[in-house]
């Protein structure tokens, strides 16, 4: 992560017969609308930059007649820029002659359609297996990888079908393995699961997460659902009129919306669901690493608190529980010899870093002390407090008030 | 004062000038057919052979064997019991009342058109869907040739070629192929724009996308254009009989010229014949062929 896969830079789009002429308007910025009223060209895209990296999922936003489509069918060129550049890993696809282009898009990029995009006069198996007879692998090799790519998407004994005895969610499932078995390592998804019912999106949109977990794609997922978009986005683009209003991780997205169209589009989003522990999750105020049991409690009055986050280490990562002030007072009036604080602490509900507020939501109402949260290895990353939750999860009303 | 002016009659070009137009172009076409006549004849003689050669094939095969052949066309193409013994019914019913080597030199002539038409339309047809300009030139000259009357473009062909067959056989394909190349151009633009962009994106070629993807899809409308030209071929046929094409047409014709009633309906009548057996069978194929396409036209 982190490393650009594609690069767009500075990308216009203007759909009409004399495109070039009206690229003088386009830089003058001046609006869709009265170009068209002006010209008669429409503007499709305007002055597009962003990196795509690599192993993420990329979903791009907007609503209908945003540029969405025309946008992400620039990225293997079926649709043709008015101006501006696509580097895909270091190639510059615009360069690309007829014969190149073809072996980029056999080769780099594969597609997932609205409408499915299934061929009805090939059969299931044919239809997945359509990338590699493009590219003149033979039919039994091709069958055999493409029956293996059906079998991921759940879809082996329909190898013989033809795309109109299935159901819709078949159908996608097809169009999914048929661009999975090119091996191709992008994967652009123009509204892949909008045309199906929610429970069968959902379930789509598992399978999408399930085997990105397994194949590490780079994924650009067009969608004009915010809760899909927040579900499987690792950053999230958000197109209006032909422009970016922003880019950024979801949360960013939802808790710093850049301009009023974003915020419109994330207003009524259940940001319990969507926001994660890492996101509200602050250092713990009492952190006690003394071994010391009259130490502690010294500590702990110090932060004026009634309990604390035992550490053994002054890095605060080796953590090792949790203490309150009346279990220390009670070990101290108990005979004999005191135990040390970290036999002491005691293991609490805590989430790991990518757990939803949903989730963290009720126990942390029953308990009157923050939630520490820990990642897989044992790793302490802070605390989530009722107090941070509840003002990121109203948040939206004072800004909707300001 | 003069009692007519152009207001009350129609400015006309002088009579003689008229003459002189329309002599200058008969005669040039006249000259034009003179030197160049022979050598576009012997350009069709291939085509004539073939016509002479099938026509003889199927004149001079016995009636059982030919009946069995075209059965078992049918019954490939149309996998149905019932057409294919409606077939023998009326093969048999044309041959009792007399007119067995009409039908055959019809079916021959019918034949060889509807092949050179579909041979010459699908590929005009594809060079319209691939071109807005090439459709935009050859629309038009589609709108000529149907609405033309057969008649009229009859006469340079005879000029040039002579009474016979192959004059016969161009008149029918000009009648006859516009529905081919129009259907197969309306086919192919219908072809699902998306399942045409999955072709492209997966890297097809145009060949790969013309012969994987736009035929294919196109074959229903195509089909449809090819069962128009064939019932638009057979409707020429009395036409064509008066340039010298043998068959069917001839005694209509004869029937016409004589008042001969009921030899006009029974020739007639074995017109009909064979257009409801292309028709039927002709569809029939299509239909099994694109059964599994059923559900997609929503798509
Ligand atoms: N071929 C074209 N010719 C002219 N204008 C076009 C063409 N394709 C798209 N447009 C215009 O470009 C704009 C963006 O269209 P696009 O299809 O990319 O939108 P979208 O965000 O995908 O919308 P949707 O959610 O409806 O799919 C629209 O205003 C549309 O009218
Ligand atoms: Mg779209």
């Amino acid at each position: 992560m982190g490393e650009p896969i594609i690069k767009i830079e500075n990308l216009c789009k203007v759909f009409g017969p004399n495109a070039k002429s009206v690229m003088t308007k386009v830089a003058e910025g001046i609006s869709k609308d009265e170009i068209f009223s002006q010209t008669g060209h429409v503007v499709g895209l305007r002055n597009i930059n962003m990196n795509i990296n690599r192993g993420e999922i990329f979903v791009i936003m907007g609503l209908s007649g945003s540029g969405k489509s025309t946008l992400i069918r620039h990225f293997n060129r079926l649709i043709d820029p008015t101006e501006g550049k696509i580097i895909v890993d270091g190639l510059d696809v615009m360069g690309l002659g007829k014969k190149e282009l073809e072996q980029f898009r056999r080769h780099r990029m594969s597609m997932v359609f609205q409408h499915f995009g299934l061929m009805p006069h090939r059969t299931v198996i044919e239809n997945v297996a359509y990338g590699l007879m493009v590219q003149g692998i033979d039919k039994a090799t091709r069958h055999e990888k493409a029956g293996g790519w059906l079998e991921a998407v759940g879809l082996s004994g329909y190898e013989a079908q033809y795309p109109s005895q299935l159901s819709g969610g078949q159908q996608q499932r097809v169009g999914l393995a048929r661009a999975l078995c090119t091996d191709a390592d992008i994967l652009l998804m123009d509204e892949a699961f909008s045309a199906l019912d929610p429970l069968i999106r959902s379930e789509m949109q598992d399978q999408l997460i399930e085997l990105q977990d397994r194949l590490h794609k780079t994924i650009i997922f067009i969608t004009h659902d915010l809760d899909e978009a927040l579900r499987i986005g690792d950053r999230i683009a958000i197109l209006k009129d032909g422009e970016l209003s922003q880019v950024g991780r979801p949360e960013e997205i939802l808790l710093n919306p850049a301009d009023d169209y974003v915020e419109a589009f994330v207003r009524d989003v259940n940001r319990a669901r969507v926001l994660t522990a890492d996101v509200v999750m602050q250092p713990p105020v009492c952190r006690l690493t003394t071994e010391n049991l009259d130490e502690a409690l010294r500590q702990m009055r110090g932060h004026k608190h009634d309990y604390g986050f035992v550490f053994e280490d002054e890095e605060y990562t080796d953590y090792k529980g949790f203490v309150t002030r009346e279990l220390i007072e009670n070990e101290i009036d108990q005979p004999g010899k005191n135990a040390d604080l970290s036999d002491l602490a005691e293991e609490v509900f805590s989430v790991q870093p990518d757990a939803s507020l949903e989730k963290i939501l009720p126990t942390s109402l029953e308990q009157p002390y923050p939630v520490p949260v820990v990642g897989e290895d044992g790793e302490f990353h802070g605390v989530v407090s009722r107090k941070s939750m509840i003002s990121i999860l109203s948040e939206k009303d004072e800004s909707k008030v300001g | 004062m003069a009692t007519e002016s152009w207001l009350t009659k129609f400015p006309e070009m002088e009579r003689a000038d008229l003459v002189a137009i329309r002599k200058g172009l008969d005669a040039t076409y006249r000259e034009f057919s003179r030197t160049y006549g022979d050598v576009i004849e012997s350009l069709f003689n291939p085509l004539l052979k073939f016509l002479v050669w099938f026509e003889k094939l199927l004149l001079t095969s016995p009636w059982w064997l030919v009946i069995a052949v075209v059965v078992a066309l049918v019954y490939m193409a149309s996998r149905s019991w019932k057409l294919s013994f409606g077939v023998i019914v009326s093969f048999m019913l044309i041959g009792y009342f007399g007119m067995w080597d009409n039908t055959m030199r019809t079916m021959s002539i019918i034949t060889v058109c509807t092949l050179l038409s579909i041979f010459m339309g699908i590929p005009v047809g594809i060079m319209m869907a691939r071109s807005d300009r090439a459709r935009s030139v050859v629309t038009p000259i589609l709108d000529i040739m149907q609405t033309m009357p057969a008649f009229v473009y009859l006469i340079p062909v005879v000029m040039l070629l002579g009474i016979g067959k192959v004059p016969g056989v161009i008149a029918v394909v000009i009648y006859a192929i516009p529905p081919v190349i129009r259907l197969t151009n309306l086919g192919i633009r219908l072809v699902d724009k998306e399942v045409l962009e999955a072709a492209t994106a997966y890297g097809a070629s145009p060949s790969q996308r013309l012969w994987g993807v736009q035929l294919p899809l196109a074959m229903p409308t195509i089909m449809a254009g090819i069962n128009q030209t064939i019932m638009m071929a057979l409707a020429m046929v009395v036409i064509a009989s008066m340039i010298g094409v043998k068959g069917l047409g001839q005694p209509v014709l004869k029937s016409i010229t004589n008042q001969y009633f009921t030899m006009g309906l029974f020739n007639g009548l074995a017109i009909v014949a064979l257009a409801i057996i292309f028709d039927r069978v002709s569809q029939a194929y299509a239909k099994r062929t694109q059964r599994h396409l059923g559900g997609m036209q929503d798509g």
